[in-house]
């Protein structure tokens, strides 16, 4: 199955960006100004090109996609410490795939919106930022490729490092506690994932399903049998390490702390890129590699889920600094993906798919309009603010677009999966499902009053000569907001590419759709079909289609 | 149902445009910014218009076919396909949904013209008419979707168009709050209506129209009841019906076109499209068909007091607004009896309350954004054809025969006489009730606007309670930032006069819907016979004149006098009087808003400082403690933290090591 090595490039072409940002000379000590802005400016463009070099590869990935194909696709398999069956395994289903396909975008988004966060006395060097964004992107797109638990692992671990110097060396306020913070907290659950997967290696060795030679190739490992108590050991293992990265409640204190310290590239990599691999383990390995113990915990971590999404909403709602709103509101939108995840249903699973891409976003654009707004100002506190849309109504328009997105308004691709979500989780449960509907009252309240408390009123002075979008700004913001709201009215292309990894999962997990008890013939669903079942003769005339 | 439903064909195989139309105004005219600012009103304009021209096309084709074949939907692509949940974007044209569309476009293309002279000088004109093409097409959606889910996604767009309109001159403050009120409110009834859909696939596994209504049946009234008990709550908020009532009021804070198209005459009525198109369901439930009837007699009182109090014009016809939806609801609790009453008041309504509403704002452009009335007085003389359409739109409401309310308006009267037993006695005896306010508040309405001496002149300094400093103003250009505190002269004399003739003209075109309306719809049965494939035929049918009908006639009677003893025969005083206990209830909303505030604003404000205190505190404090007790003292913390890189690369290398030992020992 090795053909051309698609997945391969698009993760290298990132990391080559990087070496070569590396070989840009750093300037000499005493280097004249105009010396260190043009290789500064060299290393950007640099940067955005490989990043959309990047994105070239996964989009002749995805069109090349084949949705009613194999379950995994372009897949590479080498052996890599074959005494341990530890091989470089690489391959995409359709869930795997549009993470990858977020990552691609949000990549230049996030360079371009990035373009002067680099404050001009940090340690670092604009290089370095830049290329340890382009070195995280390889990371990222491994982690969401890796077909082989090992590997999986190595990345899920070394992603971490370019992010905590990102937030370490050039985040803001107390950066280097929020660093830390978010080291530990994801250490932790690291350490306990790798418990587990030695374990499950262990448990690989004693089963028939690898030929008792051990493997970490999960299309093996999801045929190994575990003891229903060794299974649930291992899923908490799993489960506690994408938890904590998810964030899920009560894992998530270090994400306010780390959103508000990070610079708005790197909180929008970080919420709308890293916490993915989190919910992209539960479905991925969490659900088909542990599917009893999934089942036996699901009444836990739907409540778990819930509290999550209200109470990350009624948090969010009394902040007084826009970062960690936008934080909290992330909370409240991982327990929606969680939800729909453990639902175990098809609608349930396919929404929190569309979910993970949605919310990297419509949260990516609204944490960089708020770094927008953070930058001309010079203030996170939403209270310094106040008359912002007089001033600069384009950036007030996409930020109230973005904010609609995040309170999942109908014509925007995030209500299709919030609304799966909820559909799917209510199919199965009813409680639950109408508790997280009240979170989209809350929802509306702490989008639209940080809207308010900031775009709206008098212009306060200090807002009166804030200058609107440039055109870079614009270039960073307006292909997300195009994405929301095209995928919103027209989310079929994505829903297919995603459908058929959910049917797999489905099936690997052994789980089925409720049956609705008093079916509608499947006729009155489809208009065409239906008003042929209801009118052949008018069919056999004509007038009908 | 009688109607079976067939692919559209001919001339409706293009009802697409309907939604095309407004989709590609309010898209040039948002997206185009400021390079469509001098032909951008023309634009907005011109679309709803063409829409109109294409609605008058299908409804004469509908008519072309025979009663039975009036329902035909064009399937336009596949939404949300997940496994079994199959979501469609399809229209649906039938008697029902082409007597909305008729509405929207018409009184809407109407508005739409008025807007135009009446926004004349506001420097985002063209993004208000954007706004406004934007809320004809989500309102359009909802009332043309042939499934529960798009119904949705027009439901939720009209309340986006509503909140960004509300808010329209949002660096006021207080208009800002109000949209965001609304929104919030309607998003409470949005979460009602979004889980009657989750329950609808739930249990039939579908949420088209046809399927649901086909397997209601064998659904049971158990979940009939949930449904029709959803379905009010989403309504409740759509539609300001009590106990979701308190954002309507508030809302006036929008320019007033359109507080006359979005909250009189179209979107604030989709609660009853709502519960009307969701007939089959509430047949099912008599428990839910009684909420209904409960919740429009309660809201038909409770907005004709409020109506009675107000001395701010547009806050006293809100109030009228909700009274007068209180109707339509009653009507669509009472089944098949009240069904085409309901809609033919509605339709009704949308005339005579925009024409009161635009009467309205034709004085306010007159007076200088004055709203109190009891600044107002003998304008008659001043603005003729306002006084004689705001006139025949007053005739109209209170249901003066025989002109439009009288005929639809007793006709939902009637229908609830008809019901009998206590339930039926005790409705009936609520809207007779509220006929007679009306005419009071109304009555009260004219004498205070244009009749008895001009009180402007004498007022001296305005100490309007809404200084309206948005709109239309001599100067070119708006007070920006600094609104709210308007630099012009309060005591300049004011020389009341005509509106301009591209406000004069929608204003008269309504009107002649005041006088016409009810009596084309109802005489006749001709819309009971178009509708009824639709919901059925009410099964009593009797003359104009009923019991219930002399009553009303003579309570309406009773409430002009009253009004005119008040406010007609004597002198009105410019400044309110200290009032009785429940004219002070009614002035302040008959305390709703402190109800919210008392049961849900503040418990919630507690419940959030407590949250964000225990996630600081709680969670993390507990997290923090541990960490500080394991590092010891905050200064190995702190070392522990410079060298935390370095450590952690150990930790890597331990994990890696103990990996690797690990897997020797297993293959060993």
């Amino acid at each position: 199955m090795n053909g051309f090595p698609w997945l391969t490039v698009a993760g290298a072409i990132p990391l080559a960006g990087a070496l070569l940002l590396a070989l840009v000379p750093a300037t000499p000590a005493d280097g004249a100004e105009a010396d260190r802005r043009a290789r500064e400016q060299l290393v950007k463009a640099l940067a955005l090109v490989f990043s959309l070099a990047a994105l070239a590869v996964v989009i002749v990935i995805a069109v090349r996609f084949n949705v009613s194909g194999p379950d995994f696709q372009f897949t590479e398999s080498y052996s890599w410490i074959p005494q341990f069956g530890v091989h470089y395994a690489l391959g995409v289903d359709g869930i795997a795939l549009v993470l990858i396909g977020m990552t691609a975008v949000l990549m230049p988004v996030v360079i371009l919106a990035s373009w002067h966060d680099v404050p001009a006395a940090a340690r670092h060097s604009v290089k370095t930022y830049f290329a340890l964004m382009l070195v995280l992107e390889t990371m990222m797109i491994g982690v969401f490729a890796a077909t082989d638990v090992f590997l999986f692992y190595v990345f899920f671990e070394a992603m971490l490092i370019p992010m905590y110097f990102m937030i370490g060396s050039y985040g803001t306020g107390p950066r280097q506690y929020a660093a830390v913070k978010f080291l530990l907290y994801s250490l932790l659950g690291g350490l306990l994932m790798l418990v587990a997967v030695i374990a499950l290696y262990v448990q690989a060795t004693r089963s028939a399903a690898t030929g008792f030679h051990g493997s970490f190739l999960f299309s093996e490992l999801v045929h190994v049998s575990l003891s229903p108590a060794v299974q649930k050991w291992l899923f908490l293992g799993f489960f506690i390490a994408f938890a904590i990265k998810a964030p899920l409640w009560p894992f998530h204190t270090w994400l306010p702390d780390a959103a508000a310290s990070a610079q708005p590239g790197a909180a929008v990599l970080m919420l709308g890129v890293m916490d993915k691999v989190g919910t992209f383990g539960m479905i991925r390995y969490c659900l088909e590699l542990f599917p009893a113990a999934a089942r036996y915990f699901t009444p836990l971590i739907l409540t778990l889920a819930v509290i999550a999404i209200l109470y990350g909403a009624i948090v969010a709602i009394g902040q007084t600094s826009l970062k960690r709103l936008i934080g909290y509101t992330s909370i409240s939108h991982f327990g929606f993906i969680a939800l729909g995840i453990f639902a175990m249903t098809t609608q349930g699973q396919s929404g929190a798919t569309f979910y993970m891409v949605n919310h990297g976003f419509a949260t990516g654009a609204l944490f960089i309009l708020a770094g927008f707004l953070i930058a001309r100002r010079g203030s996170d506190r939403i209270a310094d603010y106040g008359g912002v849309q007089k001033v600069a109504p384009l950036l007030a328009g996409l930020f109230l677009v973005s904010g609609l997105a995040g309170l999942s308004l109908p014509g925007l691709s995030t209500f299709v999966s919030e609304f799966l979500v909820l559909v799917g989780t209510f199919t199965r449960y009813k409680v639950a499902a109408s508790f997280a509907t009240a979170g989209i009252i809350l929802a509306s309240i702490y989008i639209l009053w940080m809207y308010q408390r900031t775009m709206t009123g008098p212009v306060r002075d200090e807002v009166a000569g804030m200058p609107d979008l440039r055109p870079r700004e614009l270039w960073a913001v307006a292909p997300l907001v195009a994405l929301i709201i095209a995928t919103g009215v027209y989310p079929k292309p994505v829903l297919d590419i995603i459908n058929p990894a959910v049917r797999a999962t489905m099936t690997q997990i052994h789980v089925t759709d409720p049956a609705p008890p008093h079916p509608a013939p499947a006729y009155l669903n489809n208009t065409t079909a239906y008003l042929k079942t209801a009118h052949p003769a008018a069919a056999q005339k004509g007038i009908l289609p | 149902m009688t109607m079976t439903t067939l692919a559209a064909t001919g001339a409706l195989r293009y009802s697409w445009l309907l939604l095309a139309f407004p989709v590609f105004g309010a898209a040039v005219l948002l997206a185009g910014g400021r390079r469509t600012d001098r032909w951008g009103h023309l634009l907005g304009v011109a679309m709803p218009l063409a829409a109109f021209v294409y609605g008058l096309v299908a409804f004469f084709t509908l008519l072309g076919y025979p009663a039975a074949e009036r329902g035909r939907e064009l399937h336009m692509y596949s939404w949300i396909p997940v496994g079994s949940f199959q979501v469609n974007i399809g229209l649906l044209l039938d008697p029902l949904s082409i007597s909305f569309v008729l509405l929207i476009t018409g009184v809407g293309s109407l508005i739409h013209i008025y807007s135009v002279g009446y926004m004349a000088t506001d420097a985002e004109r063209r993004k208000f008419f954007g706004y406004l093409n934007l809320f004809i097409a989500a309102m359009l959606l909802l009332v043309l979707a042939d499934n529960y889910l798009a119904l949705y996604a027009g439901w939720e767009g009209v309340g986006l168009a509503s909140y960004l309109l509300i808010g329209f001159w949002s660096f006021k403050p207080s208009a800002a709050v109000a949209a965001k009120k609304a929104f919030i409110v309607n998003r409470v009834g949005d979460a009602g209506l979004s889980v009657a859909v989750m329950l609808m696939f739930a249990e039939f596994g579908t949420v088209s129209f046809g399927g649901v209504f086909h397997s209601a049946r064998s659904g049971g009234s158990g979940v009939a009841t949930a449904l029709g008990l959803l379905l009010l709550l989403g309504a409740c908020g759509k539609s300001a019906q009590v106990p979701l009532q308190s954002w309507l009021l508030d809302a006036m804070e929008g320019p007033t076109p359109v507080s006359a198209l979005i909250h009189a005459a179209t979107m604030v009525t989709a609660g009853v499209y709502l519960l009307v198109r969701s007939n089959p369901i509430l047949a099912l439930s008599s428990t839910a068909q009684l909420a209904v009837t409960v919740v429009g007699a309660v809201t038909l009182l409770w907005g004709a007091i409020i109506g009675c109090a107000k001395d701010d014009i547009k806050k006293s016809l809100a109030g009228s607004t909700m009274s007068q939806i209180g109707y339509m609801t009653l009507g669509a609790g009472l089944g098949p009896a009240g069904y085409v009453f309901a809609i033919a008041h509605l339709l009704a309504h949308g005339f005579f309350k925009a024409g009161l509403f635009l009467g309205a704002g034709s004085v306010m452009h007159a007076m200088d954004d004055e709203v109190n009335m009891r600044r107002y007085g003998g304008l008659a003389r001043y603005m003729p054809v306002t006084f004689v359409t705001f006139g025949l739109g007053y005739l109209a409401i209170i249901g003066f025969p025989p002109l439009s309310g009288f005929f639809t308006k007793d006709g939902i009267i009637a229908a609830a006489w008809d019901k009998g037993g206590t339930s039926g006695a005790l409705l009936a005896t609520c809207a007779i009730i509220g006929a007679g306010l009306t005419a009071f508040y109304m009555t009260r309405m004219m004498l205070m606007t244009f009749f008895g001496k001009p009180r402007w002149q004498e007022a001296g300094p305005r100490g309007g309670a809404e200084p309206r400093t948005g709109q239309p103003q001599p100067e070119p250009h708006m007070a920006g930032g600094s609104g709210g505190s308007s630099p012009r002269a309060s005591t300049a004399a004011l020389h009341p006069h005509e509106s301009p003739g591209v406000m004069i003209w929608p204003m008269i075109l309504l009107a002649v819907g005041s006088i016409g309306a009810g009596a084309f719809l109802i005489t006749g049965q001709r819309f009971q016979s178009f509708l009824s494939p639709v919901v059925g035929v009410p099964p009593v049918s009797h003359g104009v004149f009923t019991t219930a009908g002399y009553i009303t006639l003579a309570l309406m009677a009773a409430g002009i006098v009253i009004a005119w003893a008040m406010y007609g025969r004597v002198p009105v005083p410019a400044t309110a009087p200290r009032g009785s206990l429940i004219t002070n209830a009614a002035r302040r909303d008959l305390y709703g808003d402190a109800f919210n505030e008392a049961v849900l604003m503040r418990p919630g404000q507690w419940l959030t400082r407590l949250s964000v205190y225990f996630d600081g505190r709680g969670i993390d404090g507990l997290v923090n403690t541990t960490a500080a007790a394991i590092g010891g003292t905050s200064g190995r913390t702190r070392r522990v933290q410079t060298g935390f890189v370095r450590s952690y690369a150990l930790l890597m290398f331990a994990g890696a090591g103990l990996l690797v030992a690990a897997l020797l020992v297993v293959r060993l």
